[in-house]
Formats: structure tokens, C-alpha cells, sequence
């Protein structure tokens, strides 16, 4: 029992509640940094790390915090890992350091994981809340991974910085100019909504079904 | 003079926080379904960018040259305290303004725009005029985003658009052919 | 410690030890990374600027930074802050080869940062490594990753100043073959070296009374290795 819960709050965060699809959080960073799969990586990377980190904090510290300070502490306690990851990132990978520039630090204006303190971690036991955030963060680098390598293929005609097409590739600039961003990620909630709209007409076709036959 | 003006229409059009660096983008879909709040929520983010872009600087002048590391904690709380600060301001002030905003107010503070605001001018070692002439730019360019964005989805109400395209999909295609749009300011200041 | 004591009304002292503890342990937190990487990152980005000052004026193997006070070159070990300065490069025998003035203005999209080789002798500019850009990829970027663009800067006469042409009508020794769809960007990489150019040349001392190298590699060290 206790074990599905937490595979549950695990699942939630990848696919039904995915962060970027479904909810629609964490734009900013999911856009300004997806022009190759390489970046959308490191940045899917160190979101990952913060998340984690930040609900495994909150969520062994929830009683200790005063409701009247938890917002403050929340974004002391997400800061203090943004300002880790950053020099980290500065120390082992100078390079992707220097293209994701001034994102990493902006890491903690990311909506996702303030909200996901106040949501979750602030009131569920630490197993619970670690669980949700690695969800959660799963869900998140899935989604920066697959609007990277989108935008990759079609705008430098190469994933991870391989040549996938040959010399004969024109490739499709514009994909990785700040419009592609918008439009690949516009795009994909189309195909998003368009998956659950059909999901939801097969649950009411079994539905009705089963109400005829009973 | 030249360069106040460089960094002015820099931040204003060619490199538009919301278009191009995808700044403020929660607000930017968030908000922008009718004009008025867009409008009003703009001018707000503006004050807010022009009170951090003072504070950023102060911070940067006097206590983070001894202490770069603290950088990202100062400029936060810096900013957290300032908007605590207008919003309790706009309640006292106009009750309505104060319920159209809703809960976006309070997430100024999260407002990706608002710290970007402070640390692109850090990274770029802008001084006291440079960063207010930067955060007015920054902020107008963001309005005027936000403004353009919710100009056309007011009109999109009207017309016949499929269900399953409504919504962020095509908020975000709208916004994807607008960035497209900005992109011819590129080149302004450097084609003579 | 339970669910009830956080919804009753704790007090105010209460809630700024909260916030003083929380701020303390970030502190350490901060402190303690931002002192292990420190060596690391300072250590990258000289390496970085060396690499780039050995690629802009070749034949150099050792450089040091020098900035402009009342009137003359100085050498200095560390430049003040917000302080313009430029790196002599030195051969393996100690002689002066050039300058490797940074330089930046604004490119199509934004800021342009370059570095460039500057042989005072020759009035030449000797060699361009682009530093940061945001140039549209396929067409701007083409200022560092087209090879026969950057080839051009490798014998640039400065006098009168440096041209953009149009590609394959270069005639004189300050003449640059722009790039075919990224004029604009090619024009700035050469308005921004100019800019720079005029700027230092009247603060660079005559030919042949460079700075000396204080302070120089061992050459026994590097023969050793």
C-alpha cells in the first residue's frame, strides 16, 4: 500500500501532472535554454538537483517552520541550492556554464519549485515529498530534453551536437531562434491536449459501454 | 548618450525580456487575457524592475564586491521585500486594481523577469544610469509584450477557433509569430 | 512539535529565529561551496584568456596585463576593478610580440566581446577570437565559426582603417571579405576593433619601448616538462 503511494506520487510528476504539459509551470527556463538537447539537459540536471533537494529539507523541517515565515524560508532554502548548483556548474563545465549564462541563478524564480514546497513538501512526510519532487523533476527534464532535441534536429540538424543528416540538411534555423521555442512548445500541448481529449472519448465509449451491457 | 540609448531599445524591442530571453513568461499567459489588466499589471512590473534596478546596483556597489556568493540570496530578498512592500501599497490604494491582479501579485517575487532584470545588469556591469535606463526598457518592452499578447487574444474570443487548440497551445503560437515579428528590430544600431 | 503548534500563533521572536537560522545555515552552505570551487573557477578562466591571448598573436608563449595610468603602460598583477586593460605577449626568449586588446560593442542581436592580436611594429592586427555573442546561429555566428572569416584578421594592415568589403572584392592589406548574409555582424566585428584601435593607439608607447616582462616563466621549468 504504502509502497504504490509513493510509486504514485512518482508517476504523477513524469506523465498525468507533468509539469510543463499538464500544468503549464516553469516556462522561462523550459524556453530560454532549449535551443540544443545538450543545455536542456544540464539545466533539467540542476532544476533536478534543487528540486529534490529543496523537498527533501522542507518537507524533514515542515514542523520546525513558522507558517507566517515557511515562504521566506522555502526560497532561502532553494536559493542556498541554486547558488550550489551554479558554482558547481562553474567549477566541472565552464562551457555549458557560459551558454546557460544568467538561467542558472533564475533556476529559483522557477514557479515549479516554490510550488511544489508549498503544495506538497510543506505537508506530506519526507518519503512522500521526495518521491513527488523526483516526479516531478523527471517530469520536468523529460520535457526540457524533449523540446531540446526538437528544436536541435530541426534547427542545426544534429542531436547532442552529432550530425544526423548530412551536408544536404538545410537546416531549419528559426528552430533554434527564441520563435521556435514558443512554437515547438505550442505544438507539443497541442498534441498534449489533443492525446487526452482522445484519451477521455475512449473512457466514455468503455463507460457507456459497460452501462448498456449492465 | 548613445550607449543609454543602445541599452534603452536593446531591451525594449531587440532583445525583449518576454520575447526573446522568455522572461516574466507566467504573467505573460497568465494575465494577458484582457487588456487592461495587462496593462496595469505591466506598469506595475515596471516600477518593481526600476526599484530593483536601484537596489541591485546599491547591493552590488557596496556589499557584493566583498561578497559575490551572496548574490542570489541578497538580490532575492532585496526584491521579495520590495514587492511585499507595493503590493500592500496597490491594497491600500485601489481595492479593485488589488483583486484583478489576483494571486499573480504575489508572484512578482518569482517573477523571472524581475531577478533576470537584476542579474543580467550585474553580468553586464551596468551602472546607476546604465541599469535604470535598462530597467525602464526592460519593463515598457515587457508591457508592451503583455499588452500585444492580450490585444490578440481578445480578438481571437471572437472568432471561431477549435476547442482543442484554445488555451496555452495557441497563446504560445501567437507569441512564437510576435517573437518572429521582433526579430526584425534586430540590426538596428549596428547597420550604418 | 506537532501540526498544532505550527497553526497556533507562535511568537514574533519565534519567527525571526526562524529566519536568522535558516539565513546562518544557507550562509555556511554558500561559504563552504563558494570557497572549494573557487580555486577551480579562477584557475578555468585564466587558462580561458590564456588560451585565447596564445591564439591571437602567435608565437607567444607568455603574456602579462597591462593597463594605462597617468600616461604610460603599466604592468600590473591584478587590474582594479572596471579598469580597461590589455596583455602584452611575450615570445619564449622574452621579446615583445604584441598586444591582445578585449574589445566589445554592439553586434546585430547583442553585445559583441572579442579579442584581438595588435603587432605595434607591423601595424597589423594579427589574429580575432570572437568571446561572447548572440549572433543568429547559421548567418551571424559565422564571425567564429567560419574559418576564412577569422583568417582574415591574421594580416590586417590598421592604416587608415580596417574596410569590410563586400566577399571576393578585397583589393588593399586593410580590407576584410565580409560574410555573404551576415553583413551586419561582419561590420561589426571590424567597427568594433576599429573603435578599440583608435581608443589605445594613442596610449600604447612608441615601437620598441613596450613594457618589459616582469615576472617571466622560467624557460628552465618549461624545458624540463
Amino acid at each position: 500500500m504504502k509502497e504504490n503511494l509513493s510509486r504514485e506520487e512518482f508517476l504523477k510528476g513524469i506523465w498525468r501532472d507533468n509539469p510543463v504539459f499538464a500544468q503549464v509551470l516553469g516556462m522561462c527556463p523550459m524556453l530560454a535554454v532549449t535551443n540544443s538537447a545538450i543545455n536542456a539537459v544540464a539545466m533539467g540536471m540542476a532544476t533536478f538537483f534543487v528540486l529534490v533537494g529543496s523537498s527533501f529539507l522542507v518537507s524533514t523541517f515542515r514542523h520546525l517552520i513558522p507558517k507566517q515565515v515557511r515562504i521566506s524560508c522555502f526560497i532561502i532554502i532553494i536559493a542556498t541550492f541554486v547558488t550550489i548548483a551554479d558554482y558547481t556548474l562553474l567549477a566541472l563545465v565552464p562551457k555549458v556554464h557560459k551558454e546557460l549564462g544568467a538561467f542558472i541563478p533564475l533556476i529559483v524564480a522557477n514557479c515549479l519549485i516554490l510550488g511544489r514546497q508549498e503544495a506538497f513538501a510543506s505537508r506530506y512526510p519526507t518519503k512522500l515529498a521526495v518521491m513527488d519532487a523526483l516526479g516531478m523533476a523527471s517530469g520536468f527534464l523529460l520535457a526540457l530534453f524533449s523540446l531540446g532535441a526538437v528544436r536541435e534536429i530541426l534547427g542545426d540538424g544534429a542531436l547532442f551536437g552529432f550530425n544526423l543528416f548530412g551536408a544536404n540538411f538545410e537546416p531549419w534555423v528559426i528552430m533554434i531562434l527564441p520563435p521556435g521555442g514558443f512554437l515547438t512548445l505550442g505544438v507539443i500541448l497541442l498534441f498534449f491536449n489533443w492525446f487526452k481529449t482522445k484519451k477521455d472519448e475512449f473512457l466514455e465509449d468503455v463507460a457507456a459501454a459497460q452501462r448498456s451491457e449492465g | 548618450m548613445d550607449n543609454l540609448l543602445w541599452i534603452f531599445v536593446s531591451a525594449l524591442l531587440v532583445n525583449n525580456f518576454v520575447l526573446t530571453y522568455f522572461l516574466g513568461l507566467c504573467p505573460f499567459l497568465g494575465v494577458s487575457n484582457s487588456l487592461e489588466t495587462s496593462a496595469r499589471l505591466g506598469l506595475a512590473t515596471t516600477f518593481v524592475m526600476l526599484v530593483t534596478a536601484v537596489c541591485a546596483w546599491l547591493l552590488n556597489t557596496y556589499i557584493l564586491v566583498h561578497a559575490p556568493y551572496l548574490r542570489l540570496i541578497s538580490f532575492i530578498v532585496v526584491i521579495a521585500s520590495t514587492v511585499q512592500f507595493i503590493e500592500m501599497l496597490i491594497k491600500k490604494l485601489s481595492p479593485a486594481l488589488f483583486r484583478a491582479m489576483g494571486i499573480f501579485l504575489p508572484l512578482i517575487t518569482t517573477n523571472c523577469a524581475i531577478l533576470g532584470l537584476a542579474i543580467f545588469a550585474t553580468n553586464r556591469g551596468y551602472g546607476f544610469w546604465e541599469g535604470i535606463v535598462y530597467a525602464l526598457g526592460a519593463g515598457i518592452g515587457f508591457t508592451l509584450a503583455l499588452v500585444l499578447l492580450a490585444g490578440l487574444r481578445e480578438e481571437s474570443e471572437l472568432s471561431d477557433v477549435p476547442a482543442l487548440i484554445k488555451g496555452t497551445a495557441m497563446n504560445l503560437i501567437i507569441a512564437g509569430i510576435l517573437s518572429m515579428a521582433f526579430m526584425g528590430f534586430a540590426g538596428l544600431f549596428s547597420s550604418t | 512539535m506537532n501540526a498544532p503548534a505550527a497553526t497556533a500563533n507562535p511568537s514574533s521572536l519565534r519567527l525571526v529565529l526562524t529566519l536568522a537560522i535558516a539565513g546562518l545555515l544557507s550562509g555556511i552552505a554558500i561559504i563552504g561551496i563558494y570557497e572549494t570551487t573557487l580555486p577551480t573557477i579562477t584557475a578555468n578562466k585564466a587558462r580561458e584568456l590564456r588560451e585565447a591571448v596564445l591564439k591571437v598573436l602567435p608565437g607567444v608563449t607568455q603574456m602579462q596585463a597591462l593597463v594605462h595610468r597617468d600616461g604610460e603602460l603599466v604592468v600590473v598583477a591584478e587590474p582594479a576593478k572596471d579598469e580597461p586593460v590589455i596583455y602584452g605577449g611575450h615570445d619564449a626568449q622574452g621579446e615583445f610580440v604584441g598586444y591582445a586588446v578585449p574589445a566589445a560593442g554592439p553586434g546585430f542581436q547583442d553585445t559583441i566581446a572579442l579579442l584581438y592580436g595588435y603587432r605595434p611594429g607591423d601595424r597589423e592586427v594579427v589574429g580575432m577570437e570572437i568571446l561572447e555573442s548572440r549572433e543568429t546561429p547559421g548567418l551571424g555566428d559565422k564571425i567564429y565559426k567560419d574559418a576564412d572569416f577569422v583568417a582574415e584578421f591574421s594580416a590586417l594592415r590598421v592604416d587608415p582603417e580596417i574596410v569590410a568589403v563586400k566577399k571576393g572584392t578585397k583589393t588593399g592589406p586593410n580590407q576584410v571579405d565580409a560574410i555573404t548574409g551576415a553583413t551586419i555582424s561582419a561590420k561589426a566585428v571590424v567597427r568594433i576593433i576599429n573603435e578599440a584601435h583608435t581608443e589605445w593607439s594613442e596610449r600604447l608607447p612608441a615601437p620598441g619601448s613596450e613594457p618589459m616582462l616582469e615576472a617571466p616563466d622560467s624557460p628552465v621549468d618549461e624545458g624540463a616538462q
